[in-house]
């Protein structure tokens, strides 16, 4: 009987979460279809989510196009296919890992910086105030980071693709002389100009679970400095997970399995 | 409604799950008047600033503010019946990305088209009635408590609210801050000609400030009258908590 209880009461906390997250995105959207954006504090939004971002982006997929390189190059030469390992690489990285990967970064980075900001106000009263004034805490903070994250993070992952791949071409060149010029030519053969588009669709999806997540996690913090850490905690699981479980719908509905 | 009552409650009753914070609770605020509440600290006396203020609904019973009723009223509404009323937050809530100034001319910019000069100088008119016009570009962490409180202040009186709700305003000040404080409470209310509601545990304040004294213990309001007819009052409650004994019918 205990366990029922106990099931019900989390079913019932999973739709309210589900509620909250889609009323959030309503009010977003409304917002946004009225033009309510404050553009000042969106432009420092995309600084401070994007622009700070950047290095931290660029290291991890330097690695990762240069870790895919090392372990697919060497053993296509021993196979006489060292001509497909650009085409293996970049059809990789801007369909899959340059999206995810750049999205799973800034979901630890923003995501928690997002929950940790909004939540702090939360338990500062600071959001109370807000709507004492008549101001709506979604205008006022969810929807310029929605939209920073939107503009930002299709950016940063173009940045991401592109020294995945450079890192990946390094990589072949040093330790499976795979010439540069054979190698761009495998990844124009591999990956088309719609792929790349899928891929930054992809990014944009990611942007906006980042964003409604760390903002409904930070407007839903209760219990001071604890909840807080409660809520960016929450933030960035939640988010990893679901942006792992969205790319593999994407990647089918996208891709179609080809 | 009595034209001479601004806000009242009316048989409210707040709960949150199994915990009743107030029941049945009525209270008239009368215009033009400060109304002190007091009582023990977690009786809701800060709630019952935000249900004046539409922050939160009560379970049952009604609200009403300048006679609308704020109880099932759509948000949309509520921010325009909002202009009418500011809450001073016990630790100001100013936000802390802006600066002092920007905070309190925070309203005008989101809710007026003025120009910037003129914003200026209502914000500055706003931060000298509170004593405070040299800190515009301060940042919130600059402030000691005392200003940080009375910024609050600035920012809740700088669109000219006919109600102003004051939560706390003197808690965890020196003496000579409280009566500083407590004066520009007095001179707001004045400047302002509005009505205004303050929450506070400083005895000698509300009695220096309070037109109307409001006793509120176990979710209700058990006194209530002019602060004389409440400073010489025979209940054993309000004898007991005025003079902060240890034994009357108040469990400690």
């Amino acid at each position: 009987m205990r366990a029922l209880e106990r099931f019900g009461e989390r079913t019932i906390a999973f739709l309210e979460y589900l509620g909250g997250i889609i009323a959030l995105m309503g009010e977003s959207m409304r917002a946004l279809f009225h033009a309510q954006i404050r553009y000042a504090e969106t432009f420092l939004q995309c600084y401070e989510l994007g622009i700070g971002s950047l290095l931290i982006v660029l290291l991890t997929s330097l690695f990762t196009g240069m870790v895919i390189s090392l372990e697919s190059a060497q053993q296509a030469v021993q196979y006489g296919i060292g001509s497909l390992v650009g085409g293996a690489v970049t059809y990789t990285s801007v369909r899959e890992l340059g999206p995810m990967l750049t999205a799973v970064v800034v979901a630890g980075r923003v995501g928690s910086a997002i929950a940790a900001e909004i939540g702090s106000m939360v338990v500062t009263e600071q959001i109370d105030a807000l709507r004492s004034m008549g101001l709506s805490p979604v205008r006022f903070l969810v929807v310029p980071r929605l939209l920073a994250l939107a503009i930002m993070l299709p950016l940063l992952t173009i940045f991401a693709d592109i020294i995945s791949i450079v890192g990946g071409m390094w990589i072949a060149q040093a330790y499976a002389h795979i010439n540069p010029e054979s190698f761009i030519s495998s990844a124009r053969q591999a990956v088309g100009f719609d792929d790349v588009v899928k891929g930054l669709f992809k990014a944009l999806i990611f942007a906006c679970i980042i964003a409604f997540v760390g903002c409904y996690q930070g407007l839903s913090t209760r219990g001071g400095a604890a909840g807080v850490g409660r809520a960016t905690t929450s933030a960035v699981v939640i988010s990893i997970i679901l942006i792992f479980g969205t790319n593999f719908i994407m990647s089918y509905l996208l891709f179609g399995g080809h | 409604m009595d034209p001479a009552i601004y806000a009242s409650l009316d048989d409210v009753t707040l709960s949150f799950g199994d915990h009743v914070i107030l029941k049945n609770c009525n209270l008239n605020i009368v215009r033009g008047a400060i109304t002190c509440i007091v009582g023990l600290s977690g009786a809701g006396k800060s709630t019952i600033l935000r249900l004046l203020d539409g922050l939160i609904e009560p379970s049952s019973g009604h609200v009403y503010v300048d006679g609308h009723d704020l109880c099932h009223t759509p948000e949309r509404k509520l921010v325009d019946l909002r202009q009418k009323t500011s809450l001073a937050f016990q630790f100001a809530a100013l936000l802390d990305s802006l600066t002092v100034g920007d905070n309190v001319g925070l309203p005008l910019r989101e809710h007026t088209a003025l120009p910037d000069e003129k914003i200026r100088h209502i914000v500055d008119d706003a931060l000298e009635s509170v004593g405070l016009r040299h800190i515009y570009d301060s940042l919130p962490n600059e402030l000691s408590g005392g200003m940080l409180k009375r910024a609050g202040f600035a920012r809740a009186i700088v669109t000219r609210p006919e109600l102003v709700l004051y939560d706390e305003p003197t808690t965890g000040l020196d003496p000579i801050v409280t009566n500083l404080i407590t004066d520009t409470i007095i001179r707001l209310r004045r400047k302002l000609d509005g009505t205004a509601v303050v929450i506070s545990h400083d005895l000698h304040s509300i009695f220096r400030m309070a037109d109307y004294v409001a006793m509120l213990f176990e979710g209700a309001i058990i006194a209530y009258g002019p602060r004389e007819e409440i400073r010489t009052s025979t209940n054993p409650f309000v004898q007991q908590f005025l003079t902060g004994s240890e034994v009357g019918p108040i469990p400690v």
